[in-house]
């Protein structure tokens, strides 16, 4: 079995997910199409293998999301929550992504084509985020790990109480939040963005590398102190 | 020595309002600049479950034989939408408490024991481990707000996922575990450097209210095939309110916390001083089920203070499918007590203790990772003081005295299923426990608030 159609006017939902869940693995399914979405929830969440699936249309919250291993495209925009805690594999949304787009994601590559809402990327543990357009306020709150490029500007309190997680950012930020401070980019930083841009795909390798700026944590807040007087 | 003759009584009166507590709490906040921050929950005086008694039956009611006569403690929860609900063999489950807050011995004789006498266990905030999930037969799996080592394969391999909202010790506050205990291995689990101050997050990275909330645990159902039963958690507060806006998110199950919960550490400001107690959390969960007919719908599990079996069967008498207990499971493994036992011998911990600046009785010290008793540590040596089997022997038998007594004030009461424990079995000692508890007054007919006089 190679490529399967599924439309969410014909079909429920819970039984595609089902079928991606329990029969797909095991019959080499390879591509599927999911057509007229109309924004429903939960689409091919918690998905566990090598599949390419693309959603033909406009996706509501948490698209893809807990993935494992699947490459999954929504060809509209994304409502909030898409690819939280993905693990692996790759999402790939071309319109817009609503709130928490990659939040607390493990690993993997989620690439936003437009802009994202508010709180991208929050409590990031690994792999990466790159988008294309700019990112709402609060962004990378209290990310862990990982990277996360943004082509456009950042809003408010961008990387709040960060740990290890490091952001890239080409235009403005707004306020950075706190003990978040922009950095020097290293030739590694410089490597790092490069290949994340490269591997985000062909719309998002005009952008020089040199432009970009490293937000990382300053470390202050990793150690419980009075002297940070309510800095948190 | 000699007293001046003008010395009275009186010149050493003790403020009410600035006693010894209050001066000490004043000095270590000038020393300091950083409030307390400690284990255990809150240690002020409540009004509990100890002021209510049972009517046991009499010439009104038909008692069954207290040894003899069966009487079923058989749980069931998540009969609303999962289609494999939790079976449990008692009513009386173990609350959720992170590997990192517990060593791995601890969750691994937690596991055993309560797969022993046939209940569930919960993870915590800090992920699954191999050892509690290999040891327990039926492990609900957290979703807190830090998400910290949260994995699809251990949604998979769990048997319910309890969505945690909040906790009865901090409504409202995340967890917080200080430096000595992220070790190499909690540091891993939780993608933290190691040795950091780690401050979970007091809110979920991906949903924001309770329409939201709706659909996360949609995905979770999706996710899981609509198999596992969904609980969600919270920390006793606005509880009527909170309850029903949990069962319209589609709950299976609540978990209502009372302020008398633990914590391995938080601010004693939180823990003392927001948050309401269990009795009165209860009552307001059952009225809030009741009003949207969702009895025997939706379970409901009570937690927050529950240590006896008294204390188990008027949380099932007030309208609990069950309860959770943490710190009572904690003391049975040897939290407290003056030694403990290594190498077949009995070895005393008071020297522990007194390093702390506490003695066995009183140590909330949970927060510091040196626990004397190797309960709440991540130290490789002081671990081994709490072997899985020592711990698990211990606390089954204190889950098996917990059932017994259960089960004989429930025939006491004439019933032969803990489940038909009522209110109406119940009465109160004191006005504020009748006013919570909307029980009567011993003796009388009155609730304040609701019905009668004296």
């Amino acid at each position: 079995m190679d490529g399967l159609n599924f439309d969410l006017t014909e079909i429920p939902l819970r039984t595609v997910n089902n079928f991606l869940h329990k029969e797909a693995p095991g019959q080499g399914v390879k591509k599927v199409t999911i057509a007229n979405p109309d924004g429903a929830h939960n689409i091919a969440v918690g998905l566990d293998f090598a599949v390419e699936i693309e959603v033909v249309g406009h996706a509501g919250y948490y698209a893809g999301g807990m993935n494992k291993l699947a490459s999954i495209t929504v060809t509209g925009s994304a409502g909030t929550g898409v690819a939280e805690n993905m693990m692996s594999g790759r999402v790939h949304v071309k319109g817009f992504a609503s709130n928490g787009a990659g939040a607390s994601m493990h690993g993997g590559l989620l690439v936003i084509d437009g802009d994202a809402g508010l709180r991208c990327g929050i409590s990031l543990k690994g792999g990466d985020i790159v988008v294309g357009g700019s990112v709402g306020s609060f962004s990378a709150f209290m990310a862990q790990a990982g990277r996360m490029v943004i082509c456009g500007d950042a809003g408010d309190a961008l990387g709040d109480s960060l740990y290890e997680a490091v952001l890239y950012v080409k235009g403005k930020i707004k306020s950075l939040g706190a003990d978040a401070q922009i950095e020097p980019m290293s030739e590694v930083d410089l490597k790092t963005v490069k290949d994340l841009l490269a591997a985000a795909g062909t719309a998002f390798t005009g952008h020089d590398p040199k432009d970009f700026k490293r937000v990382a944590s300053a470390r202050g807040l990793y150690h419980w102190n009075a002297d940070a007087n309510q800095e948190y | 020595m000699s007293e001046q003759p003008t010395s009275r009584a009186v010149s050493k009166e003790e403020s009410f309002g600035y006693d010894r507590k209050t001066i000490d709490y004043i000095r270590n906040a000038a020393a300091h600049g950083l409030y307390e921050i400690r284990g255990m929950g809150a240690k002020r005086q409540l009004p509990s479950f100890d002021d209510l008694v049972f009517l046991g039956a009499s010439l009104s009611r038909y008692a069954l034989e207290g040894y003899r006569e069966k009487c079923s403690t058989k749980t069931i929860l998540g009969t609303r939408f999962a289609k494999k609900p939790i079976e449990l063999d008692i009513p009386i489950t173990i609350a959720g408490m992170s590997f990192g807050s517990l060593s791995a011995n601890v969750k691994e004789a937690l596991g055993r024991a309560a797969t022993e006498v046939g209940t569930s266990t919960t993870t915590g905030d800090g992920g699954m481990t191999p050892e509690e999930r290999q040891s327990s037969k039926t492990l609900v799996y957290q979703c807190l707000p830090s998400r910290y080592g949260f994995n699809p394969d251990d949604v998979r391999r769990a048997d319910a996922i309890e969505v945690v909202i909040g906790q009865g010790a901090k409504p409202g506050g995340g967890g917080m575990l200080l430096g000595q205990k992220v070790s190499a291995r909690v540091a891993g689990m939780r993608t933290l450097p190691e040795g950091i101050d780690q401050r979970s997050a007091c809110r979920h990275p991906d949903w924001t209210g309770p329409d939201d909330l709706a659909i996360k645990i949609q995905e979770l159902r999706e996710m899981t095939d609509w198999e596992k039963p969904i609980y969600v958690k919270v920390g006793a507060t606005r509880v009527f309110n909170d309850v029903k806006l949990a069962v319209h998110s589609g709950a299976d199950v609540v978990v209502v916390d009372g302020m008398q919960g633990g914590t391995a550490a938080t601010q004693t400001c939180f823990i003392e001083h927001i948050g309401i107690p269990t009795l009165a959390a209860v009552r307001q969960a059952v009225h809030a089920l009741e009003d949207l007919d969702m009895i025997g719908k939706v379970q409901l599990i009570v937690s927050g203070g529950i240590r006896t079996g008294p204390d188990v069967a008027k949380a099932l008498a007030m309208g609990a499918d069950a309860v959770a207990i943490g710190q009572g499971v904690l003391i049975a493994l040897g939290c407290n007590h003056h030694s403990y036992f290594q190498d077949g011998e009995h070895r005393i911990a008071t020297a522990d203790y007194s390093a702390l600046g506490t003695a066995p009785g009183f140590c909330h010290h949970c927060h510091t990772g040196k626990c004397p008793v190797g309960i709440t540590t991540q130290d490789a040596m002081l671990e081994q003081r709490l072997t899985p089997e020592v711990g698990a022997r211990h606390l089954k038998n204190y889950l098996k005295t917990l059932n017994m007594e259960l089960t004989t004030i429930a025939r006491a009461c004439g019933k032969q299923n803990v489940h038909h424990l009522e209110r109406e079995d119940l009465v109160a000692l004191t006005i504020e426990a009748a006013a919570m508890a909307h029980v009567p007054l011993a003796g009388t007919s009155w609730i304040p608030g609701v019905s009668g006089g004296i």
